[in-house]
């Protein structure tokens, strides 16, 4: 999936994250973080945030992540979301199990 | 290293620090001398006045030197303008190496503390907690030697074994005449109970009461009493009153909170305790205080009365107070701005000493006579240990407070605290610092299922008691997995060899130590 604009994904009201994709193509994924858990969840957030750029076939993205403490899947459906946005998708719900 | 009864690996020195490692709750001493202090008999200012010309001048009358010990209390909170000032003029002063000894957390900000610790004005610390710029730096390695952590029932023991030994003790006070009587209970920045100072007026070589309300002699009530006080100095700013009595705490509308609130005054309500002159203690904090007002409902529908209730006061336990649920309300602390003014309205409102409230190591403290007993907490670990000073990030958050001596001393002991906040579990494998040992912790009451302590030794009483109602009885095992399965595992935090703080347990020895967080 090629991102074609940046968008954002998801609020950052507590226990919510705010994920910010923009495209970066031909460099690969570049993820950050700033989170209240950094310590404890920051790699954990990366890891989430890179396998679910690859479900939807995102090779190519800078991610910034405002984290107010979510839950992994929280995190993952923003991401999703954004990436989406950015590729100026349709989410398939279909695939959704 | 030797390794604790909490099975905490302790180096057997840290700097001059003798590390005594923890054996159990309930040891004896092993002390055999005379309960120490620094107050030396001499013959008193007769007639005259002790109003110092400036606290400078106070504070160089006093003959404070480089190395020694200064001690203030906590009961302005966050609202105390005191602290900062004593510590500029020491600054001023040219002094170095001071030890600081408040008797709980202080948050000051504008000057902080840290910025003493950074100049060598302060070289050691102990306290019940330390947090904000104060606990970041610390934790960073900022300081030579351990900051040393105490219960409040451990303090006034550490000071009668000689180990806070206090040089000049500085009491804030919120009404003072010219002799030294003053009090917390009058005045524009009334705190209500000046309990966590008394033990400092009692032992430390010098007093300097600080106001800036300057009273008619006698001033009365006289919380502290003339004959402990060695000087008078008025300032013109004692502190926030906005800070210092804050009004009345409002109940929580968390859904979560009152769901634990209500769980906690059912488990109160269906033990075989609850009953004509029972007592409890409960605390401020948004569960705390929606227990207490849903237990105040229980108490009306069955008509039972409680005794006593204790500690830090709140004005939810006035109102219980007036319709006549409380007989006597102990307070060593007022929470908010009713309850500092209840002391002075209802005679059966009391102030009392922070030593009658919490030390074990008295003739007897109040403590030993209660029932029920609620703790906040920051985490607890599968073995009950209980965690009231590091957040998730291994950051200083909170203060010791008079958790570990509840816990230890009432016969119901009870943790009240959410499985889960944000996405930082509290129901863990093993806490980060241990301040509480699980043995003396009941039970755990959570939004998902209360957890009894099967090692408690009322386990089988409580058990039976609970098992009468409909309450979810889980075991501390599956509360920790729910907490997992919706967080994640948390990557353990890393540390350095370097000890920043020394909890200690009430009885001296040392519970845990928290160490450099690595960067």
């Amino acid at each position: 999936m090629e991102l074609k604009k940046p968008a954002v994904a998801g609020t950052v009201e507590s226990c919510d994250c705010q994920v910010s994709i923009f495209p970066n193509p031909g460099q690969g994924l570049d993820v950050s973080v700033e989170s209240n858990v950094k310590a404890i969840f920051g790699d954990s957030i990366i890891e989430s945030t890179k396998d679910e750029l690859a479900k939807h076939g995102v090779k190519d993205a800078i991610v910034q992540i405002n984290d107010k403490g979510a839950f992994d899947w929280i995190i993952r459906a923003r991401v999703a979301c954004a990436a989406y946005r950015a590729a100026e998708q349709k989410f398939n719900w279909k695939e959704v199990e | 290293m030797v390794k604790n009864a909490v099975g905490r690996e302790l180096p057997e020195k840290i700097g001059n620090y003798v590390v005594k490692p923890y054996k159990g709750p309930g040891a004896e001493l092993d002390w055999d001398k005379p309960a120490c202090t620094n107050r030396v008999p001499r013959l008193s200012p007769a007639g005259g006045s002790k109003v110092a010309a400036s606290l400078k001048d106070a504070i160089i009358k006093s003959g404070l030197k480089d190395g020694q010990t200064i001690s203030f209390h906590h009961c302005f909170r966050e609202g105390d303008h005191i602290i900062g000032q004593v510590l500029t003029i020491c600054r001023e002063l040219g002094l170095k190496g001071l030890t600081f000894a408040p008797s709980a957390v202080v948050n000051v900000k504008n000057p902080s503390v840290i910025d003493f610790v950074k100049d060598g004005t302060i070289t050691n610390i102990q306290a019940s907690g330390i947090r904000g710029s104060l606990g970041d730096g610390v934790l960073e390695g900022c300081m030579e030697n351990p900051v040393i952590l105490r219960s409040h029932g451990a303090r006034p023991r550490a000071i009668e074994m000689g180990e806070l030994s206090i040089d000049v003790a500085f009491i804030g006070a919120s009404a003072a005449d010219d002799y030294g009587n003053c009090t917390g209970q009058i005045g524009p920045n009334a705190c209500g109970s000046l309990g966590y100072a008394m033990i400092d007026a009692y032992t430390a070589k010098h007093v300097i009461v600080v106001t800036d309300n300057l009273v008619e002699y006698p001033c009365c009530p006289a919380s502290i009493s003339q004959m402990y006080v060695d000087q008078v100095a008025v300032v013109e700013d004692i502190g926030d009153p906005a800070k210092i009595g804050a009004g009345a705490a409002r109940m929580t509308k968390n859904p979560r909170d009152l769901n634990i609130a209500a769980k906690c005054a059912e488990v109160i309500t269906a033990s075989r305790r609850f009953k004509d002159g029972f007592s409890f203690q409960t605390g401020v904090g948004a569960i705390p205080i929606a227990a207490t007002i849903y237990l105040s409902e229980k108490m009306e529908e069955q008509g039972i009365k409680a005794s006593f209730t204790l500690g830090g006061t709140t004005s939810n336990m006035v109102d219980m107070f007036r319709k006549g649920q409380i007989r006597v309300i102990e307070s060593s602390q007022s929470f908010d701005a009713v309850a500092a003014r209840a002391i002075i309205e209802e005679p059966n409102i009391v102030e009392i000493d922070n030593a009658l409230y919490a030390d074990p190591y008295t003739k007897g403290s109040i403590l030993s006579k209660l029932d029920f007993g609620l703790l906040a907490a920051l985490e607890v670990d599968t073995d009950f240990n209980v965690n009231i000073l590091t957040g998730s990030s291994g950051e200083m958050m909170a203060g010791m407070g008079g958790g570990p001596d509840v816990a230890a001393d009432a016969a119901v002991s009870i943790v009240v605290v959410p499985i889960v906040r944000g996405r930082t579990p509290s129901i863990t494998k093993r806490v980060f610092t241990c301040c509480t040992p699980g043995d003396t912790i009941a039970m755990v009451i959570t939004e998902a299922g209360i957890a009894l302590n099967p090692k408690y030794p009322l386990y089988e009483e409580l058990k039976e008691d609970l098992e009468k109602t409909n309450l979810k009885l889980v075991t501390i095992e599956e509360l920790q997995q729910l907490a997992e399965s919706l967080c994640g595992t948390p990557k353990p935090i890393e540390t350095t060899d370097k000890v920043c703080v020394v909890v200690e347990y009430r009885d001296g020895t040392v519970i845990d130590v928290i160490r450099q967080i690595k960067k």
